[in-house]
């Protein structure tokens, strides 16, 4: 038989996951609690949806093309729909076209593009999307509104094409009402009554950001997950867990100015960003102790932000900022190689 | 016996049941043997017969060539027929010296050491002496001179002898079909090993998805109090011998170090059949059994191999290849040597030949790095595979050796899981062999220098005692001469 | 706004002005590099990056009037180790790797002459007057000032071969991709 060209060298046998399994999987994972708001918000949202997935996938083609590169497999993969529908997921549901449009352009094309594509990027993509026009836009980006609107289809084309205005169903979500209330003097154990009841915030019928509402939904999807082995437990332990201990003994000393626990596990996108955000592989670290910083760090500054800070919402900030440390966390925590001490001396020998 | 845990390793696809309910069979002399020189690690055997000599079945052909070597037997009777250059079963495709045996069809037996009648009684000086002079290597792959191996019980103080029964790579069964079939024979030179190493225990570690191996070893060894069986949990890579260590001892053998260090030694299952051979019967290594195995071939069998046999016949005796294969593999797919062509021969450590269809390997073209961190979790030696293939990529390998990659024992489990199916053990074979080479020219740079140094400094010498013997001739001249005329 | 332009111009002119005058007349000289060069440099004075010595060869570098390829027997690890060293990036994709070489006496040329003995830099030739010379393989590095010395042309520079045992994996994207 013929000679073979040995141009690889072993294993010569793979496990069946690939880039685009994986992100399949998390698209998958994410459905559900899509499909709810979908039916919670409407037209508006959907369309919405649409085009900042659609708009992504044509930035990153355009890039792509500029580049000279091919346009699969990045294209194909499903990474960049995955960007896209975390930014849409973060976006408030009525957001205009426009909204969609930027938002893409800054998570595409700055955020992942510019950085080298796929693997490349410091920051999570969508999160700097997000950032970006909650700083430039804040009246946009916080135009929440009430969970069954349900506005017939044209009105919504009206939504978000045109310039219809959203009095009559705009609505503070919980955590910009509570931080409102609060700055007006009302504490904080007081302004928690005015809120949807547990069980609605739990499911997620209520004001919030298209995807993050339901609770309940993320959570189901983020223990897929988990079981699927994309993601461990680390990143979503550490997010919540800092955020739970720092809200419940702060809420313990002072409960008129702190919220409790319950109120930020439930309000805004602390799931979302738990076990979809923040466990990004590209921007997290690579090791489990590293991701344990980072998770810790990712819910510390959360909390920080939502509790001291101008906005009412910190997860998006806190993911960035922890991506700044990400290199860090991965260049000073490695695992310990076997037969090896932490520093990386070998072990001593009993007896020696 | 406790087992403790062991950290990272995968879970592939096994694919053993082709062949595991398959008994050895044995394959018929072919017309020629190649038998290469050298078959294991150490320096090569020096060849002791030359072309047109007649030899007899287990006659020394090739003497081993030094203190880590091994020696080269006749597989059978016949005439010799060249010694030449021949493709070595290796992924460079070199050429090296190879002993041509054509067989007789007779297989006379040569004259033939007597076995040792009692080895548990005599000096352990003397059963590694018939290791050595039967040219047993370790038969799991790594092909390591058992008899020095068999000799640490002189320099460390050990406990325990541990034979290897793990098996884990996908598609290999020999060593299962071993334990089924000789596995009294693999309890008896297992106790003869501890007898040569001076340990006073033998575990015998088998992992639990060879249930019927399991059973047979166990009722082999019932009858001795000093050999213990232990279930290993399947997951590879349980039989890389440090982590096997672990599971039976809870310890990490130190970086640098042998598993001696912690007192065991390990031997692999095939290695003590030989053993007991050589031992009982005085018969060298001849053969060997080998896992023909993959998608591509027609009948996947256990083929009982005499060394020296071409790799084609072998494959023709299985029925041929039905497709046309992806790779060709010497050994276990995991960290098996990918072969250039069938015309290589049968050596020691080749326990399986694969020849795997592009479905069963799986390759795709290389994405980017997602960063997912796979790799590091599942990384049996602890490593960063992620950012040691992207300092090489850039050719940083000091950064590479810094973080561990001298460390990487090529498991190939982080190319395994790699979801971007980057090259990743690719990169660290590269670069351990960069590295390697390296150091090779710095230590020749160094060796140079001295020489060069050593060299300069004799010039000068010589420089300034011709000087000084210049000048004390002239002084010489100088005070002769008005000495003279003043006469 | 214009005293503010304009203070502000005068302070940058000036500290400007210092700096370049520091620059010039502070300069450190950069002696130690010259040293650290030649310790990387094989040291065998065989001149065959056209320097005479190695000396002269590490000065030239540390001007940077030199190429890090320059050294034939050091080969490509003291190419990369000068790069280092020079903080310059070496092309040394089309650095033609000559490979490591040693010399041999072809027997049958040789008439004795002893010439190539007093050449060798590295003591690596034995043999008398009128007595067969011979060359030690292992302190050999194929500076090649035997080869260019001996009047009878009895010694070639053969190709060090690469063994099995030295044989390694090539870089994976330096090998073609099959299909």
């Amino acid at each position: 038989m013929s000679v073979l060209n040995i141009t690889k060298a072993a294993p010569f046998t793979h496990a069946p996951n690939t880039t685009q399994s994986i992100m399949l999987t998390v698209l998958l994972a994410l459905a559900p609690a899509t499909l709810f708001d979908a039916w919670l918000f409407g037209w508006p949202a959907i369309f919405m949806f649409i085009l900042t997935v659609g708009f992504c996938l044509l930035l990153e083609a355009g890039c792509l093309i500029l580049q000279n590169k091919p346009l699969t497999p990045s294209l194909t993969d499903g990474s960049v729909v995955l960007t896209g529908w975390l930014l849409a997921m973060s976006l408030p549901p009525y957001a205009p076209w426009w909204i969609s449009l930027l938002g893409a352009i800054f998570a595409v094309v700055l955020a992942k593009q510019l950085f080298g594509g796929i693997g490349q990027n410091v920051f999570n993509p969508a999160m700097v999307g997000r950032v970006a026009l909650l700083v430039s836009f804040p009246l946009q980006m916080t135009a929440w509104v009430k969970p069954s609107s349900a506005p017939g289809f044209v009105e919504s084309l009206g939504i978000t094409f045109g310039h219809a205005s959203l009095d009559g169903i705009s609505a503070a979500s919980a955590l910009g009402y509570v931080k409102t209330e609060l700055s007006r003097g009302v504490p904080v154990s007081e302004s928690v009554h005015h809120l949807p009841a547990l069980s609605d915030m739990v499911l997620g019928i209520h004001p919030g950001s298209f995807g993050e509402t339901s609770a309940i939904l993320i959570l189901l999807g983020g223990l897929f997950l988990m079981a699927r082995k994309v993601i461990s437990w680390h990143v979503p332990v550490s997010v919540i867990g800092t955020i739970v201990v720092l809200s419940g003994l702060a809420s313990l000393a002072d409960p008129a100015r702190f919220a409790g626990p319950e109120f930020h596990l439930f309000a805004g996108a602390t799931f979302l960003g738990a076990f979809f955000i923040a466990t990004d592989y590209v921007t997290s670290p690579v090791s489990k102790q590293g991701q344990l910083v980072y998770g810790a760090g990712v819910g510390f500054f959360t909390w920080l932000i939502r509790t001291f800070a101008g906005y009412p919402e910190g997860m998006a900030f806190a993911v960035l900022l922890m991506n700044t440390l990400t290199p860090i966390i991965d260049h000073h925590i490695r695992p310990r190689a076997f037969g090896r001490t932490r520093k990386g001396e070998p072990l001593p020998v009993k007896g020696e | 016996m406790k087992l403790f845990p062991v950290r990272g390793g995968i879970h592939p696809d096994y694919r053993k049941d082709r062949t595991s309910e398959l008994a050895i069979v044995a394959l018929p002399l072919p017309k020629t043997l190649y038998l290469p020189l050298q078959q294991h690690i150490g320096a090569a055997a020096e060849p002791v017969v030359k072309a047109g000599d007649r030899v007899k079945k287990g006659q020394l052909l090739a003497q081993s060539g030094g203190v880590v070597s091994a020696s080269v037997h006749a597989p059978t009777s016949g005439v010799i027929s060249a010694i030449a250059e021949l493709t070595a079963p290796h992924a460079s495709g070199m050429p090296q010296p190879t002993i041509l045996l054509e067989p007789d069809g007779h297989e006379e037996w040569a004259e033939l050491p007597p076995g040792i009648p009692d080895p548990f009684s005599v000096d352990p000086n003397v059963i590694r002496a018939r290791v050595a002079e039967s040219g047993i290597v370790g038969m799991g792959g790594a092909t390591f001179p058992s008899a020095v191996k068999l000799n640490l019980g002189s320099q460390h103080k050990l406990t325990t002898l541990l034979i290897n029964g793990a098996e884990c790579e996908p598609y290999l069964t020999c060593d299962d079909r071993v334990m089924r079939e000789y596995a009294a024979d693999v309890v008896d030179g297992a106790r003869i090993m501890a007898r040569a190493l001076g340990t006073p225990k033998v575990v015998i570690g088998i992992e639990d998805n060879k249930p019927a191996a399991i059973k047979a070893i166990t009722e082999a060894a019932q009858a001795y109090t000093d050999v213990e069986v232990i279930s290993a949990p399947t997951q590879y890579p349980m039989g890389s011998e440090r982590i096997l260590v672990q599971l039976i001892t809870g310890q990490e053998t130190p970086a640098k170090k042998l598993t001696a260090d912690l007192g065991v030694v390990v031997h692999n299952v095939a290695t003590a059949k030989a053993v007991h051979e050589a031992v009982r019967f005085g018969r060298p290594l001849l053969a060997r059994v080998v896992t023909v195995s993959g998608g591509a071939v027609a009948e996947p069998k256990n083929v009982l191999a005499p060394l020296g046999v071409m790799v084609s016949e072998i494959v023709a005796f299985c029925g041929g290849l039905k497709t046309p294969p992806k790779r060709i593999v010497n050994g276990g797919p995991m960290m098996g040597q990918p072969l250039p062509t069938l015309e290589v021969p049968v050596v020691k450590g080749m326990s399986g030949i694969l020849a795997l269809t592009a479905e069963e390997t799986s390759e795709q073209p290389t994405q980017p790095c997602i960063r997912c961190g796979t790799c590091v979790t599942i990384c049996p030696c602890g490593l960063v595979p992620v950012d040691m293939a992207a300092f090489i990529r850039k050719d940083h390998l000091d950064s590479a050796a810094r973080i561990g990659v001298r460390d990487c024992v090529s498991c190939g489990s982080c190319s395994y899981v790699c979801p971007a199916h980057i090259p990743l053990v690719h990169y660290f074979n590269y670069a351990k062999g960069k590295l390697n080479a390296l150091d090779r020219e710095q230590r020749k740079t160094d060796h140079i220098g001295k020489l060069v140094e050593s060299h300069n400094v004799r010039i000068e010498k010589q420089a300034a005692a011709r000087k000084a013997a210049a000048a004390a001739a002239a002084a010489a001249a100088a005070s002769a001469n008005p000495e003279n005329r003043a006469e | 706004m214009w005293i503010a332009v304009s203070s502000l111009a005068v302070m940058g002119a000036t500290l400007g002005t210092l700096l370049g005058v520091a620059s010039r007349y502070l300069h450190v000289e950069d002696d130690p590099l010259e040293q650290e060069l030649l310790g990387i440099l094989p040291g065998a004075n065989c001149a065959q990056c056209g320097f005479v010595g190695c000396g002269q060869a590490a000065a030239a570098l540390a001007k940077g009037e030199a190429a890090v390829t320059l050294c034939p027997p050091g080969g490509k690890s003291v190419a990369e180790k000068l790069a280092k060293k020079l903080g310059v990036t070496a092309d040394l994709d089309a650095h033609e790797e000559k490979g490591p070489e040693y010399a041999e006496v072809i027997e049958d040329l040789c008439i004795g002459c002893t010439r190539c003995i007093r050449e060798c830099t590295s003591d690596a030739i034995y043999g008398a007057p009128k007595q067969m010379h011979s060359i030690l393989r292992d302190n050999c590095h194929g500076c090649s000032k035997c080869f260019k010395v001996c009047p009878t042309e009895a010694i070639k520079m053969c190709k060090v071969p690469v063994t099995m045992g030295e044989w390694h994996w090539p870089k994976p994207d330096d090998l073609p991709h099959a299909g």
